[in-house]
């Protein structure tokens, strides 16, 4: 049991470099934002772990909702008037 | 555990400055933007947390009197709360930055915004 | 390729200085003196089970307002920067299902009930006017994911921001003749601890930063969902 809590949050660090890896260098612009958007839900549950539910209510609420769906929107908007799709 | 948390914040910081400085998409720097700041605010939470202690809100598990002895400092949970709404009030102005350049020249690489270059 | 050398060769520096950083670092064992301070007297003093709230809406107070402010100034540019003139965009209708406007009728009063409990719980439970106010502009967003064409009124909207900015600033300045200085919390009876009506003017001021939020991020989403799409 002792061992619980820093092994799902040494899980919880992993998948967040990979995610933030895949947001950078991934190919998928779409991906790439719901990556950035996983970063930050992942960050929220590490919050918690670390005794902050204010802030994993707010990284919840405004990181990872909020932002997203701006990115996304405004993806949408651009990609409309793009022609060719997917950006490099 | 806050070793941890840090060096994680830490490694989202650098990829978000790499991706920021390499990307020549305009949302991909935005994105790398996000992550940076993600990062920021887990190495300040990682600086605030003690080891077996709980977050500082007081109720039947603390009471005030052994607060001091069991919640966590609180003060850079505030700065971080605080950070967050910034930090989406920046990439909406960031965003709504970008439509407008590609309304301009209907391209988000950055070499195409030349028009400032000496 | 020469700026990737460049941009590598930053990283790395910058790596080292945190690297530096992280093994030199060691937790503190006990709470340093702002936090001992505020441990210590914040149930005592504010009447406010949640620290992180107390420091945020009185003992920071000032921070949060100026907070808002910047908030308001970012979704005012981006009013501003997205502004299409007087001609009003021609879009054609987006069918969308039945599924998401049925949904939809039924989610937003859950949403918007949620987050008005989110932030008039702030000073009790996690939580507070920027949760609450996120999830009211998420419910906005919900709003507008069904109808695509539905115009929001700005006037409502930047009728309810300027409005709960003015009472927040008039009770701050309440605080100033009424009690400790400005937004002291104390013009208001602190009441038992635990309890809703507690902790003074705490969950009066939060709600108001609630609305406020709320109403911004929701003037950011309007002014995004009014463009054209390029």
């Amino acid at each position: 049991m002792i061992y619980l809590l820093p092994a799902l949050s040494g899980l919880l660090c992993f998948t967040m470099l990979v995610a933030a890896v895949v947001a950078i260098g991934g190919r998928s612009m779409s991906i790439a934002i719901l990556a950035a958007g996983l970063v930050s839900l992942v960050a929220s549950v590490l919050f918690l772990i670390l005794a902050s539910p204010d802030v994993a209510m707010t990284e919840a609420a405004i990181g990872s909702g909020l932002t997203t769906f701006l990115l996304f929107f405004v993806l949408g908007r651009v990609r409309a008037g793009e022609h060719d799709g997917e950006q490099p | 555990m806050a070793h941890l948390a840090m060096a994680t914040g830490f490694l989202l910081i650098l990829i978000g400055a790499w991706g920021a400085l390499t990307n020549r998409n305009l949302l991909r720097m935005i994105v790398a933007f996000t992550i940076a700041d993600t990062g920021v605010n887990l190495v300040i939470i990682a600086v605030g947390y003690m080891r077996g202690r709980t977050a500082p809100i007081i109720d039947g598990a603390v009471s005030a009197a052994d607060a001091v002895t069991r919640i966590i400092d609180p003060v850079p949970q505030a700065l971080v709360l605080t950070a967050i709404v910034i930090g989406v009030g920046v990439t909406a102005l960031m965003l709504a930055y970008t439509y407008r350049l590609f309304e301009k020249k209907r391209s988000l690489d950055i070499r195409d915004y030349t028009d400032l270059k000496g | 390729m020469i700026k990737r050398f460049i941009a590598l060769a930053l990283v790395v520096a910058v790596g080292s200085v945190f690297a530096t950083l992280l093994f030199g670092y060691t937790p503190d064992a006990d709470l340093n003196l702002t936090a001992r301070y505020y441990a210590e007297r914040t149930a005592a003093d504010l009447g406010a089970a949640n620290i992180v709230t107390a420091i945020v809406v009185t003992y920071r107070g000032l921070d949060t307002l100026g907070e808002v402010t910047v908030l308001f100034l970012s979704a005012s540019i981006v009013g501003l920067v997205l502004a299409k003139g007087t001609h009003a965009p021609h879009r054609t209708p987006v069918p969308v299902g039945e599924l998401l406007t049925t949904g939809t009728r039924f989610l937003v009063p859950l949403i918007l009930l949620l987050g008005v409990y989110v932030f008039v719980n702030g000073h009790l439970t996690p939580g507070g006017g920027f949760q609450g106010g996120a999830i009211i502009a998420s419910g906005i967003l919900l709003l507008l994911l069904a109808d695509p064409l539905k115009h929001f009124s700005h006037s409502l909207i930047s009728a309810i921001e300027s409005l709960a900015g003015i009472f927040y600033v008039m009770i701050g300045l309440a605080g100033l003749f009424l009690a400790g200085g400005f937004l002291d919390n104390r013009i208001l009876p602190l009441g038992t601890l635990g309890n809703l009506a507690s902790a003074g003017a705490i969950p009066l001021i939060y709600s108001l930063i609630g609305l406020k939020v709320g109403a911004e991020f929701a003037s950011i989403l309007a002014a995004l969902s009014e463009t054209e799409e390029l």
